[in-house]
């Protein structure tokens, strides 16, 4: 493990581990925040043909504040018959998978939480934790929707894992290395048939890399189409059901933060994250504002294509989306590592 | 172990292990009850469905209507004539003056009068309107209930051109409240023919929308083709009516096979029917419908007749003793009041056939075999309001 500096400046090991959990604590829930907001409000209702909301704050930027004031005000329930303590620990294992998701992102050039040699794979394996903390949460409600929706939960996980690990075996080759910063730096050195001055980013060779990556991250994250865990025509809420007040509000912070996490992943791994060309001439807090401007911009975009799906497709039946990825995304994912691996060893 | 436990907690921890215990008997036996409904997303309204799922595949399922039941039958006995159109509005509230019509001619039959020439196309014209709102509706509602979210916004949308016009008219955005025996309340506004000229071609663009965005996507497509098969000799058996019927392969449709007063004979538009009898077939047959609909709107605005609006009926209404029945074909089937007098003011009894009681009766009979998420795409399909089933 290298010790990531902030800007390369040097800290004391507490001081610097004060400036991460201070950061963690904001990103995080900013995130949620930004993403809640912008997709979940503004361009879900500019697609539905309606305003949106328009009246806490500035064209209603304060509405998800207001919301999240409201959940904290509602009751805490609990069933009868719940597991109380697996019941109230649930969400925080959720949200705990989701603080782990951020811990290898780099936002610029040494900025970063803890920069891994596995980064890439820390990842994709702290995001399956969420998965335990919604079997938690199904078993503990009593319900026999929140039943129902862990279980399909866990075999829609078990299903999309796959392809979204080997979509990302064949970045891992393509860049020879599985540390975030790595992948960047591949990207920034990459040419395609002698082009690419300043570095050309995955999204080109490795088009069918991405476009399975963000397949499986939307069943991962539990979005329509693949939103069966959660179908609320059918499930009501699937494993938050029971779920009131602030334990739901965790939820609903972890899916949507979750959400932030992947978008950028994926921009990362394929768009080149922090970099554009000449962005890395610049020096100090300089190259780290830019950097985050640039990678955010990217996560956006990717997220944008998320919610776009997200808003337009009916959910797939548990069968059909089983049946998706077992004959559809790993085999073509299996492709996709065999053409990576003949190119890397012929160019 | 309960010895020491403050009361509070010991009633926990005794509820607690009855709960288990209860788990353990439904695991045990062979698969697992679920209520669906009466307070559940997919059902709008309080229709309650028993399932009973091995694993997710339902055994058997049992409807349980009733929730909602608000006693219309036995309410129109005390009530006078023009007073019962004001409650039979609200059994199917998506297209309301679509309830009052039958009524109406059923009472016309009794007491022999006749509405002129052009308050019958008038009413054929809002007959239709209703049947375009609750259609389309339907057609985005069918998304919500398979998990698209989009579509229910655009229909709530286009929705609102056709309730304008019917408030325009008749000044209720719902309840229109505006036949009357012997005729309709009033004329229609002026520069009204017009504007729904204009609004069909909205309602027609809605319908291209709603296909390109959901009908037509493979997606949808999966979800229900297959899914909940209903053959034509069971539709038949179970006495479906309307959409759901046509969508068996049968075609009958009372506007054009009945012999009734109104004007559709008077415009040319085709039943539309499907041969699989799935869910598909259901939403297909319905959106085809709307279109065909607003053609008939079309046509009747362009060749509505002068006249009066009103026949001549005596200011206190009393309708001579006997029996009759009218049924017209309602946007969710065939709806028929059987109206018994006896010379009263009001009617002696009134009874009310709805289509989505028997439309949902067959739900037994084709959720047994499904999958849970097959359940809410058959029941989306089948369509019914549940004002219509419980009156």
């Amino acid at each position: 493990m290298i010790e990531a500096g902030l800007f390369g400046l040097e800290f004391a090991y507490w001081t610097s581990t004060t400036i991460k959990v201070l950061a963690a604590l904001v990103v995080v829930p900013s995130g949620a925040l930004l993403f809640g907001y912008v997709f979940l409000f503004k361009v879900m209702s500019g697609m539905q043909s309606r305003i949106g909301p328009n009246e806490a704050g500035p064209f209603g930027t304060m509405q998800l504040l207001a919301d999240g004031a409201k959940f904290l005000q509602k009751e805490d329930i609990f069933p009868d018959g719940a597991d109380r303590k697996v019941f109230a620990f649930a969400p925080i294992v959720v949200l705990m998978s989701t603080f782990l998701l951020f811990i290898v992102i780099p936002p610029a050039k040494n900025l970063q939480v803890a920069d891994f040699d596995t980064g890439i794979f820390l990842a994709l394996a702290v995001s399956s934790l969420s998965t335990i903390g919604v079997m938690m949460a199904g078993w503990a409600s009593a319900n026999k929707y929140s039943l129902i929706g862990a279980l399909r939960a866990a075999g829609q996980l078990i299903a999309y894992e796959l392809p979204l690990v080997l979509a990302v075996v064949g970045v891992v080759i393509q860049a020879g290395t599985m540390s975030m910063p790595g992948i960047i730096d591949a990207q920034r050195d990459f040419e395609l048939f002698g082009v690419g001055v300043g570095g050309v980013p995955f999204v080109v060779p490795q088009f069918l890399g991405f476009v399975i990556f963000l397949i499986s991250a939307q069943a991962e994250l539990n979005q329509a189409p693949f939103d069966m865990p959660v179908a609320e025509s059918e499930l009501v809420a699937g494993f938050m059901t029971e779920y009131t007040g602030f334990r739901f509000l965790t939820f609903f912070l972890a899916e949507t933060a979750s959400m932030v996490a992947f978008a950028a992943i994926a921009a990362t791994l394929f768009l080149g994250g922090w970099y554009v060309p000449g962005v890395d001439q610049l020096h100090g807090v300089m190259l780290g504002v830019v950097g985050v401007a640039v990678l955010l911009t990217k996560t956006m975009f990717v997220g944008f294509l998320m919610f776009w799906v997200r808003f337009s497709n009916p959910r797939l039946r548990e069968d059909q989306l089983q049946r998706f990825a077992w004959i559809g995304l790993i085999p073509l994912s299996l492709l996709n590592i065999v053409l990576t691996g003949v190119f890397k060893v012929v160019l | 172990m309960t010895a020491t436990m403050p009361d509070w907690k010991k009633a926990a921890y005794i509820a607690a292990q009855a709960a288990d215990a209860r788990v353990n008997v439904e695991l045990e036996a062979e698969g697992m009850t679920l209520n669906i409904g009466p307070q559940h997303p997919a059902t709008h309204g309080t229709l309650r469905i028993v399932c009973r799922l091995d694993g997710e595949q339902v055994i058997w399922a049992d409807p349980m209507p009733g929730y909602m039941h608000r006693g219309y039958e036995k309410l129109c006995e005390v009530r006078n004539y023009p007073q019962v159109t004001t409650l039979i509005n609200r059994i199917d509230w998506l297209g309301s003056f679509c309830n009052e019509v039958p009524f109406i001619l059923a009472a016309e039959q009794l007491m022999g009068v006749e509405a002129p020439e052009r308050a019958q196309w008038i009413r054929t014209i809002f007959f239709e309107l209703g049947r375009q709102a609750n259609l389309i509706l339907f057609l985005g509602d069918v998304g919500t209930q398979l998990g698209a979210i989009t579509p229910v916004f655009l229909a709530f949308r286009d929705r609102e051109h056709v309730l304008n016009l019917i408030e325009s008219a008749t000044g209720g955005r719902f309840h229109p409240n505006f036949d009357r025996i012997g005729g309709l309340k009033d004329d229609l506004p002026k520069g009204w023919l017009d504007e729904t000229v204009g609004c069909m071609q909205r309602v027609e663009d809605f319908c291209d929308e709603i296909e390109d965005l959901m009908i037509g996507g493979t997606i949808f497509q999966q979800r229900t083709r297959g899914v909940g098969v209903i053959p034509a000799e069971v539709a038949l058996e179970y006495g479906l009516t309307g959409a759901n019927i046509r969508s068996s392969g049968v075609d009958w449709d009372l506007r054009r096979d009945a012999d009734s007063p109104l004007a559709w004979k008077h415009a040319d538009w085709k039943v539309i029917t499907h041969p699989d009898g799935d869910s598909f077939a259901r939403c297909w047959v319905r959106l085809q419908e709307v279109r065909e609909s607003a053609k008939i709107v079309r046509q009747l605005c362009e060749g509505l007749p002068a006249g009066p609006i009103m026949a001549k009926v005596p200011k206190i209404i009393k309708v001579p003793a006997g029996e009759s029945y009218v049924e017209t074909e309602n946007p969710l089937g065939v709806m028929g009041y059987y109206l018994v007098s006896q010379g009263g003011l009001g009617p002696f009894r009134l009874k009310i056939r709805t289509p989505s009681f028997n439309n949902i009766s067959i739900a037994s009979w084709v959720l047994k075999g499904v999958y849970v998420p097959d359940v809410i795409t058959i029941l989306a399909s089948l369509y019914f309001i549940l004002g219509d089933i419980d009156r």
